[in-house]
């Protein structure tokens, strides 16, 4: 597969981080299976920092090497340094991309900053709903 | 072990073939146009290909133009055909789901001012002759619709079709580079009026195609330049080609039972196989009116590059419709077009079997994609959301 580079092929080969975290405390998807492609990143968050994530991809070779890729980079960060994980930076760290390929890394990049913004929301509410009530509410995820 | 199952890719050249052509590289060759013994020389290589080539599919040997490739024949037929009664009207009509350089050639006309109707098919990939008596129409000037489609291995219902141009008075081109050298092919009793054919399908090289249009049907030339081929397809010719698509034409009709009763074991082993050892795989396709070495599945939940890519590890080559696998990134218009819903589309597997393949590689395939599929699955948001939803 002389189109892929040997850091892409390993990380399909062998992605990290494959999974999904019940409870976890933020969730992105990004993509929809009618173009193709789909990612779900979960993330546990712990003293400002992602304590783990992982994730699920449905789509090419490439989509899989990059969510594996993203969830390495991003594990251990803080929520600041998330935010520098781009689709460039992705690519870069894989050893180049195909160029009808970079889309997939922009989908990694997405997803991850999806779940982070997840997170954020929903400690918003929390601490809205705290000031306001006294009361925990949780926020329901559809 | 080594499994190549993408044969409708590009097949293996017969060492017959291959020691057909030799010659015509290793002498000196002489313009088949020249007027001295080694332009007869490669003139009669030529004209005794083109016979054979004539046999393969019942033809008279004048009627047959040789092409580059089969997209040439194709482009050639829909431009050429369209442009010759290009003043007795202005539409025509080609399937859903032909090949690109017989589609894209259609769009082309579109663009000089034609009407282009796109006859559907059913979810089995077949052209319902009935959709084309409607779809044609006092000023259509062609209808082409394919013989057999090599994705998904429908043969079409041809001779029902033609039957209805026939009616109307309209000519009919099949693109038959999928049967052509695979099955019998004969266009007398296909009643068609052009057809094309490409050499590598039936085991020649690559590059090389023809084109045979019905005596007294008119064409306009793709390529002009020369009196190569009747005026109807100027540039020099590719002897050495040219012979190994005839020697292969040869062979293809001599064998072609022998050849049929060889694939199809291994292509029934293949879609009765995959099914029953993986659970959400579904066959595409006609389940009869098939292909004898075609074998099309939808593996839902999961894509197809990546599958390829895990099979590849394994040593298996095969082929996929997924949109990730084009460079376009669009989806197959042909499974589209049969109503496959687009993440379905997304797990499309082509296995084309050759004249090469064993039983036991079929067998090998059956044993190594299970696991992949699984692991892929367990990687697949869909797949999750499908089993949390049971
Ligand atoms: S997921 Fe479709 S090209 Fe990468």
């Amino acid at each position: 597969m002389a189109v892929y580079s040997d850091k892409v092929m390993e990380h399909f080969t062998n992605p990290r981080n494959v999974g999904e975290i019940e409870d976890a405390d933020g969730v992105g998807e990004v993509g929809n299976p009618v173009c193709g492609d789909m990612m779900t990143f979960y993330v546990k968050v712990k003293d400002n920092k992602l304590d783990d994530v992982k994730f699920k991809t449905f789509g090419c070779g490439a989509a899989i090497a990059v969510s594996s890729m993203v969830t390495e980079m991003a594990l251990g960060k803080t929520l600041e340094e998330v935010r520098e994980i781009t689709p460039e930076a992705v690519a870069m760290e894989l050893e180049g991309l195909p160029k009808n390929k970079m889309h997939c890394s922009n989908l990694g990049a997405q997803a991850l900053n999806k779940a982070v913004d997840d997170y954020l929301s929903k400690q918003k509410v929390q601490s809205n709903s705290k000031s306001k009530s006294g009361k925990r509410k949780t926020k329901t995820r559809d | 072990m080594r499994v190549y199952l993408d044969n409708a890719m590009s097949a293996p050249i017969l060492k017959e073939v291959r020691e057909t052509m030799l010659p015509c590289l290793q002498e000196v060759s002489g313009n088949p146009s020249a007027f001295h013994d080694w332009g007869d020389a490669a003139r009669e290589t030529i004209e005794q290909a083109r016979e054979q080539v004539a046999m393969l599919i019942g033809a008279d040997t004048e009627e047959i133009i040789l092409t580059g490739s089969g997209t040439e024949a194709n482009n050639s037929a829909v431009k050429g055909l369209a442009l010759a009664r290009w003043s007795k009207g202005k539409h025509i009509v080609v399937s859903a789901i032909e090949h690109f350089s017989v589609l894209q050639s259609a769009r082309s006309l579109e663009k000089m001012g034609f009407e282009l109707s796109l006859v559907p098919v059913d979810s089995h990939g077949i052209v319902d002759p009935d959709e084309v008596r409607r779809a044609v129409r006092k000023d259509t000037v062609l209808v082409s619709i394919m013989h057999a489609n090599t994705e998904v291995g429908t043969i079409e219902p041809m001779a029902e079709i033609a039957r209805i141009t026939r009616e109307h008075g309209i000519p009919l081109h099949t693109d038959a580079v999928a049967t052509a050298g695979t099955i019998p092919v004969d266009v007398k009793a296909l009643g068609v009026d052009a057809l094309s054919l490409s050499a590598n399908q039936f085991y020649g090289p690559h590059g090389v195609g023809a084109l045979w249009v019905r005596k007294g049907v008119r064409i306009m030339p793709l390529l002009d330049g020369g009196t190569q081929e009747g005026g109807r397809r100027a540039g020099t010719e590719n002897v050495a080609g040219i012979a190994g698509m005839g020697k292969a034409a040869q062979l293809a009709r001599e064998a072609m039972q022998d050849r049929m009763a060889h694939l199809l074991p291994i292509r029934d082993r293949l879609l009765t196989g995959l099914p029953a050892a993986i659970g959400h795989v579904e066959v595409s396709g006609h389940p009869v009116q098939r292909l004898p070495g075609n074998a099309s599945f939808l593996v839902e939940f999961i894509e197809g590059e990546s599958m390829l890519m895990m099979l590849n590890m394994k040593g298996v080559a095969v082929s996929s419709g997924s949109s990730c696998m084009s460079r376009a990134l669009k989806a197959s218009h042909v499974l589209l077009a049969m109503g496959v819903p687009h993440e379905k589309a997304q797990g499309s597997l082509l296995l084309t079997a050759g004249i090469d393949n064993r039983l036991q590689e079929a067998d090998y395939v059956v044993e190594v994609l299970p696991p992949i599929v699984d692991r892929l699955r367990q990687m697949s948001p869909l797949y999750a959301k499908f089993e949390k939803a049971k």
